[in-house]
């Protein structure tokens, strides 16, 4: 179970909306990834048209919707576009999203943590895309944030957790959810982030990009399952050395305890 | 103390060096060129080269990839709207040039209001304004009125005009112009003094520092291209590269359109043609798509449909459609004459039928006026 502002999801996995040859592939993609949280980018909703892309069909999926303010460039921007968001969407939940560096799309950490505080204080359920900064993560908890969305590595690059390091230390500092946001390029890294303890995953590139996205979306779906049942499970450590695979039985430990 | 504009350099030598070097690269350097995870200008050069011409293939799939993970299978549709041909510049190729004999008109705020509801009606809403370079009739206080007129209505306001100063270019960033379109023609000093003959145009340095200006005002939104067909078009394409991440460099938050239209027959030049083929042509922009994913490549409704159809399915993020090439074209005055001819006549929704076959989804906006951003 994946906990998030009091409410409860059964699937670890996020989903993004975008990229996707059409509006008929992303409810299939979406279908079979088992998520129940998705993104739609804010930008893409037109004022006033009844029957758009991207809203409509995901409207009729059920799912949690998650607007993002991609295409914002500094706080204020972002914070208008969510004012904008909770009345359109009619959802409080909101994927803060300020990155103005076009060639990486890299968070900025300043105008995000700016927005955070705002956002929070104006009521909305904040998730924000950000830096794999531990102590960037801290501040963004302390303003409230309902979670935080490090990047593993620059959003749709496919790379993995190249993160990981500083992933580590967020996902042992967080007490709030953790959710790895942009780099995951293969199920296996999805399955890695549980493993490695954060809370959740979400991805677009890998699966909209993949050459059968629906498959690509089961597949999320099962390294997602994986990676839960592996963090619930206790993983053993990794060893240079073999080790005796037994650990030590408690009748053992009760007589070395004995002993003199 | 303020830092001083970074301006990019350029002379006749190092063109003509660049040149020299262009068809050297052979089959190897393309393969290795193809698997470079962060390209060099060299892996550029050997791309652009003949030899590369023999990896068309290898080159669209390797683009086609690199688009579809950075934008997705999306298209962002746009229209040009021409706002004046008037033009107090001498250029060989170009039909609105001062001394062609073409009725000249310049569209007052309320035609232009017309135009945009025209279309509109088509289905877009990114709209690219276009001037002829006319500072007295056409300058900034034009502009900005337009741009201020306009605003509210559409989604994307782009422009493209002569150069501007910074601080022209800043009031037009806080109107509400989201980007800004400076071709720099030819990077062939040369070929440039011969093409451009009369007027502030003629003066390459200016031009070649306006894209630095548009950074500094605080646009963050450049399209940058070269006329192909006036100098050597692989040296060009290297040099708007060069061009390019320079400006990078300088202002990281600098996003980048592409454009690299061939010379075409217009009013003055019935038989004016760029040398460059459709093969050559899908080479030079697989090259640059490898070399930067980050840019976006925008196609012209110049390019005949079948290629259109080709580049606009793959490698292509944004593209005019329905576009009419003179002031007033749309709703106005429909008959007058255009800046060049035409070779995609098909409407937007014919476009977005195509790109839904073709697994693409048409984008008809990126951000609209009700989220913020500019002046109610």
């Amino acid at each position: 179970m994946l906990t998030i502002a009091g409410k409860t999801f059964h699937s670890h996995l996020l989903l993004g909306s975008g990229k996707f040859q059409s509006a008929l592939q992303m409810q299939q993609a979406v279908r079979a990834s088992g998520t129940e949280l998705v993104t739609l980018a804010l930008k893409r909703l037109q004022p006033g048209a009844p029957l758009d892309d991207l809203f409509s069909p995901l409207q009729v999926l059920g799912v949690q919707l998650l607007p993002n303010t991609s295409g914002a460039r500094t706080a204020e921007e972002a914070v208008q576009a969510a004012l904008l968001a909770r009345e359109a969407v009619g959802t409080h939940w909101l994927k803060l999203e300020i990155h103005p560096e076009p060639k990486y799309l890299l968070p900025d950490p300043r105008e995000t943590l700016k927005a955070a505080e705002q956002l929070c204080d104006l009521g909305f359920v904040v998730l924000p895309y950000c830096s794999a900064d531990p102590l960037h993560c801290k501040q963004l908890e302390q303003a409230g944030c309902a979670a935080v969305m490090p990047l593993g590595a620059p959003i749709g690059s496919n790379q993995g957790l190249q993160n990981r390091a500083m992933l580590e230390i967020i996902i042992e500092q967080a007490n709030i959810p953790v959710i790895i946001d942009a780099g995951i390029g293969a199920p296996s890294d999805a399955t890695l982030a549980l493993e490695l303890g954060a809370n959740a995953v979400l991805v677009n590139t890998a699966i909209a990009s993949s050459t059968d996205p629906v498959r690509m979306a089961q597949a999320f779906r099962l390294a997602v399952e994986a990676g839960v049942l592996a963090q619930q499970s206790g993983l053993g450590m990794r060893q240079v050395r073999a080790q005796a695979s037994s650990p030590l039985e408690p009748g053992f430990a009760h007589l070395l305890a004995g002993l003199s | 103390m303020p830092v001083p504009i970074a301006n990019f350099q350029l002379t006749q030598q190092q063109f003509d060096t660049l040149q020299a070097q262009s068809c050297l690269p052979d089959q190897a350097a393309v393969q290795r060129a193809l698997t470079a995870a962060k390209p060099s200008f060299a892996d550029l050069q050997a791309l652009l080269s003949p030899a590369a011409g023999e990896f068309l293939p290898e080159l669209l799939a390797r683009a086609t990839q690199l688009k579809r993970q950075r934008s997705g299978r999306t298209l962002s549709l746009f229209a040009p709207l021409y706002l004046s041909n008037l033009c107090s510049n001498e250029c060989s190729y170009c039909g609105f040039s001062r001394s062609v004999a073409v009725k000249r008109r310049i569209l007052t705020v309320a035609e232009a209001l017309q135009e945009t509801t025209a279309i509109q009606s088509l289905g877009i809403s990114q709209i690219l304004l276009v001037t002829g370079e006319h500072q007295r009739k056409a300058g900034v206080d034009y502009l900005l009125e337009v741009t201020q007129a306009l605003r509210p209505q559409v989604a994307r306001l782009m422009l493209e005009s002569q150069p501007l100063d910074a601080r022209d270019y800043q009031q037009l960033r806080v109107a509400g112009i989201d980007a800004v379109m400076l071709y720099q023609e030819t990077y062939d000093p040369q070929s440039y003094a011969r093409h451009h003959t009369f007027g502030a145009k003629a003066d390459m340095t200016n031009r070649l520092a306006a894209p630095s200006r548009v950074a500094q005002a605080g646009i963050t939104q450049l399209g940058m291209g070269v006329l192909l067909g006036l100098s050597d078009w692989r040296t060009d394409v290297l040099l708007l590269a060069q061009h390019l991440r320079y400006l990078q460099q300088h202002w990281y938050q600098l996003a980048f359109s592409v454009a690299l239209p061939r010379l075409k027959p217009c009013a003055s030049q019935s038989t004016q043609q760029s040398g460059v083929s459709d093969r050559e042509y899908l080479q030079l922009l697989c090259a640059l798509k490898i070399f930067a994913p980050e840019i976006s490549l925008s196609i012209s409704t110049r390019d005949s449909p079948a290629l259109r159809d080709l580049l606009l399915s793959s490698i292509a993020c944004s593209a005019s459609a329905g576009s009419k090439t003179q002031p007033g074209g749309y709703a106005v005055s429909p008959q007058s004459l255009a800046q060049f001819s035409i070779d995609d006549e098909r409407s937007p929704q014919e476009i977005a039928a195509m790109l839904r076959v073709n697994g693409v989804q048409p984008v008809w906006q990126d951000w609209h006026p009700v989220l913020g951003r500019y002046p109610a």
